[in-house]
């Protein structure tokens, strides 16, 4: 029989890879919003198991909220990516710093 | 049988995220995403939790990835200088990783931990999982639901209004234009002097 630890370490391994490729693709907006969607699927498999495992729904009303607000942000982080490139003609993080922060 | 099956979708979905952060084009890495997507829809599955799953393959498959590909393949993107720099950051990347990873083992598996022995409770055995869901979704959390409903509408408005612009070679009239003209705007009589002949 699966343990919640497996689900959970399952949910730690996913988090840690998506932690990594933030690191490694850090000048690639694209992946860096795909990085994003991977560390939401990772806590959502938390949610679910803590869910299952515990008897209560609410878990799975989290993840249905944490879905909607994920694709919101993808839409709108995809929208200002493709303003972003219509204007610099380029999506490196590098290129973007003409406020100097 | 259920543990071989996690085991075996859990392998697929953690090569499936690594690919997603190592490989080199990203119409490939979105590509793995999608796979990522499948497997854990499986897993959750295996957690009982049907409509989420079919969700996620719905929601995320059908229409976040696509939409990620349609913006992948419309910007013409040099892919090369963006990973300049993959080796440094891949040193200090998977040094942060295993660092993460490793804390939260030691919780998981701490002394006194229930984690590994807790079992599944069951959950109300006559309805299945779409219709409990709805009931919890339509009377305690239906605020949480509305405040969703408008969360969703605010991005699509904000999705297009940052994308939208007019197009200049678009031949339109204006009619409020058109009906206030005057005679004098469009027309210009001129004096000019007869010509005698000789």
């Amino acid at each position: 029989m699966i343990a919640l630890a497996d689900f959970l370490i399952l949910g730690a391994v996913l988090f840690c890879i998506s932690v990594a490729g933030i690191f490694i693709n850090r000048k690639n907006i694209l992946i860096l919003l795909m990085c994003i969607e991977l560390m939401l699927l990772s806590v959502n498999i938390n949610f679910i198991a803590f869910s299952h495992f515990l008897g209560d729904i609410g878990g799975q009303v989290f993840v249905f909220f944490i879905l909607t607000v994920a694709a919101a942000e993808a839409a709108i982080g995809l929208a200002i990516l493709v303003v972003l490139f219509r204007n610099k003609r380029s999506i490196n993080v590098t290129d973007i710093s003409s406020m100097k922060g | 049988m259920t543990s071989l099956v996690f085991y075996i979708f859990a392998t697929i979905l953690i090569f499936a995220a690594i690919r997603v952060v190592t490989v080199k084009n990203p119409v490939h890495a979105s590509l793995f995403l999608v796979l990522a997507f499948f497997t854990s829809a499986g897993i959750w599955l295996l957690l009982e939790a049907e409509f989420l799953a079919i969700t996620l393959v719905l929601v995320y498959v059908g229409a976040v990835m696509v939409l990620f590909l349609f913006v992948i393949m419309m910007l013409d993107i040099d892919h090369k200088t963006l990973r300049e720099g993959f080796g440094r950051y891949f040193a200090i990347g998977s040094f942060v990783a295993v660092v993460v990873l490793l804390e939260l083992y030691m919780v998981f598996k701490a002394k006194g931990s229930d984690l590994a022995t807790t079992t599944a409770k069951a959950m109300a055995e006559d309805v299945p999982n779409t219709v409990a869901l709805g009931k919890v979704l339509y009377t305690d959390y239906l605020y949480p639901f509305e405040l969703a409903a408008m969360l969703l509408l605010v991005a699509m408005v904000a999705a297009i209004t940052l994308t939208m612009r007019p197009r200049r070679s678009n031949k339109y009239q204006e009619p409020s234009k058109q009906v206030e003209v005057k005679a004098s705007d469009r027309l210009k009589v001129l004096k000019m002097p007869a010509e005698k002949a000789e």
